[in-house]
């Protein structure tokens, strides 16, 4: 038997409305796939916001840290120059024209960083499968996951009677 | 749903709904490319490879060939490294700025601006690239640990600040750009038919689902990716001035320069997105959502910026005088009077009297009014470098050693090869790439359609 039974739907507001009335039923949604990002949606799944930010956050923190330490290394520790008669025997001295860098390398590693957790997360990476449910969600379809699993006190044909009463274009199995 | 005010023009125009945007967007795609864009493609293969010749010899024979002397020993390769990274500057603009702003119009020019500034910016990567002569020790820009010699790069440099600015910004608009493009090509993926493409469009989208998290993570990291970007830009070209302002050359030496520079970035960056724009507009039928609205937008900006480069011209010109310092002053006037007077008019008049013209509406709506003085743009900005670079050079302190610049065959086949080479990348990626955000369009459709408006 089929995990999932889905409720494919042609438009956003349709769906939205849709999954209000399937939750009030007491039935639980596992997922839904949609073509572009529905707003408000997450707060009718009640879906907890993303964490990524915070971590952009942390490897911009960890890059500047890295950037001022190896500057500190590679031009006060390691190897000083006189440049013009320039004082370098400390960071701060020095730290104007280190600032560029530091900027750059943030913004580098805040950047990949979050890029590369967003793919972890995501579980995108290249060759793997396409994992939506239906062809046309990713062009102007949407579609409403209910997993047997969640809902194991639920028979298939409420659900499906559930589903048929939100205007849904087709209900399919996969 | 967002609302929008009715008296607000519509940013789709036509009867559109959600799989009519696929259908328009996909079709050149799926398609057949037309007869034009063979001719186009193969004339740009040709310059290209003309390009790729004169890079090579370059390589093989030393910098040499071009028409460096040593007195004027920046000349082209500099100017076209600048004149490229600011034409790079408009993508991310319009994808990071406007994002932030909230600017529904960008949605339609996003992707092609992005992908115009990511070639943009190969091409500028490449010129101190072959500028070092010896291409193959580049990584030596670098902080390797020193197996080399015994000194660690200086990055007290701004050509050092350089080399991070440029492969950041390169990378993290690669990123930006990626990521936009993952659920389009999942898009694409699920109506392909031919196994071939299906497995291309399959690995390049990355098995994306479109669930409602993936959705959430999109957009924050959308925003997220906007907001480091941003600064980015900024901090980019103000970089590429300071390669100039920290020397002590007159002409070069001024505290105008970053704002100034960035200004310029803007300014021609807007005028290459403005170029290419309407003409794939009409070559890809895509004129429901590349509007004129769109084109107004573009030369408001370009007007604005273009403005702000003016002032910054005569307040450059006004400080030469009011400085006091002679050699300044002198390089000045010898910018607009000496030998390179009609290099300093010429970018006077693209620059800063023609975009003048788009004050007049009746100027900035008419598309041939906007890509003739787009075009302009253009050549005015590669001149200005030229101008900033050359003439600040070629009249050194010794009159003595006073001299001039001639640009070799090799010099001129680099610059043009590069135009080849980025024309290349833009043909293809119209071919087969989604030219337009697909999922941003369909979450502005409902607010910003022409159907939708006339129904509310």
């Amino acid at each position: 038997m089929s995990k999932a039974i889905y409720a494919l739907y042609d438009d956003d507001d349709v769906m939205v409305e849709g999954a209000k009335s399937i939750l009030s039923k007491n039935i639980r949604i596992k997922d839904v796939y949609s073509p572009f990002p529905v707003h408000g949606l997450e707060n009718v799944l009640g879906i907890k916001w993303t964490r990524l930010a915070i971590t952009a956050f942390l490897y911009g923190l960890t890059a500047m840290t890295l950037a001022l330490i190896g500057m500190w290394f590679f031009m006060i520790q390691d190897w000083p120059m006189n440049i013009g008669g320039k004082p370098n025997d400390f960071l701060y001295q020095n730290l104007p024209a280190f600032i560029p860098i530091t900027f750059e390398f943030t913004v580098l590693c805040a950047a990949h960083g979050m890029a590369l957790t967003y793919f972890i997360r995501n579980k995108t990476f290249p060759g793997m499968p396409a994992r939506n449910p239906h062809p046309r969600t990713t062009d102007d379809h949407f579609a409403i996951e209910i997993s047997r699993d969640e809902n194991s006190g639920v028979s298939d044909d409420d659900i499906r009677a559930v589903l048929q009463e939100t205007n849904p274009v087709e209900i399919f199995e996969k | 749903m967002q609302k929008e005010a009715a008296i607000r023009e519509p940013l789709i125009l036509g009867d559109k709904t959600y799989h009519q945007i696929t259908e328009d967007v996909c079709a050149p795609v799926e398609g057949k490319a037309n007869k034009y864009w063979y001719i186009v493609f193969s004339l740009s293969v040709m310059v290209a490879l003309w390009g790729v010749g004169c890079i090579l010899y370059t390589i093989g024979r030393g910098i040499g060939v071009w028409g460096l002397n040593t007195t004027v020993d920046w000349a082209w390769d500099i100017t076209n490294f600048v004149w490229w990274v600011g034409i790079g500057h408009a993508g991310t603009l319009i994808s990071a700025v406007l994002l932030l702003f909230r600017q529904k119009w960008r949605m339609a020019i996003n992707r092609s601006a992005e992908a115009m500034t990511i070639f943009a910016v190969i091409m500028a990567a490449l010129f101190p690239g072959i500028h070092m002569g010896r291409i193959w020790m580049a990584y030596w820009v670098f902080p390797l640990p020193n197996t080399f010699g015994s000194l660690w790069v200086n990055f007290n440099s701004p050509l050092l600040w350089d080399v991070f600015a440029i492969s950041t910004y390169f990378s993290v608009s690669l990123v930006f750009w990626y990521i936009g493009l993952i659920p389009d090509f999942a898009t694409i993926r699920d109506r392909a038919v031919k196994p071939v493409s299906k497995m291309a469009y399959s690995v390049l989208s990355f098995g994306w689902t479109g669930n409602a998290k993936a959705w959430i993570r999109f957009e924050e990291v959308s925003l997220v990716l906007a907001g480091l970007a941003t600064p980015l830009v900024f901090s980019v070209h103000s970089i590429v001035s300071m390669d100039f302002a920290t020397s002590v050359i007159p002409g070069w030496h001024t505290t105008i320069f970053p704002p100034y520079f960035v200004a310029g970035a803007i300014f021609s960056g807007f005028a290459m997105v403005q170029t290419l724009l309407l003409i794939a507009r009409k070559v890809l039928s895509l004129e429901s959502y590349i509007t004129v609205k769109h084109a107004e937008y573009m030369n408001i900006i370009i007007v604005i910026t273009g403005s702000m480069v003016g002032v910054a011209y005569l307040s450059e010109l006004f400080i030469s005088w009011y400085s006091g310092v002679e050699y300044e002053a002198y390089a000045f006037l010898n910018r607009a009077t000496g030998p390179y007077w009609w290099a300093y008019w010429s970018m006077m008049t693209c620059n800063v009297i023609t975009p003048q013209l788009f004050w007049f509406k009746k100027i900035r709506t008419s598309l041939i009014a906007s890509f003739i003085l787009s075009i302009f743009v253009n050549i005015g900005m590669w001149f200005e470098r030229f101008v900033i670079i050359v003439t600040s050079l070629h009249r050194d302190f010794i009159p003595s050693s006073w001299s001039m610049f001639h640009p070799t065959f090799v010099d001129i086949g680099i610059f043009l090869g590069t135009i080849g080479i980025f024309f290349t990348l833009f043909l293809l990626f119209s071919r087969f790439f989604p030219v337009l955000a697909l999922n941003e369009l369909k979450s502005i459709l409902k607010s910003s359609g022409d159907n939708y408006k006339k129904k509310h």
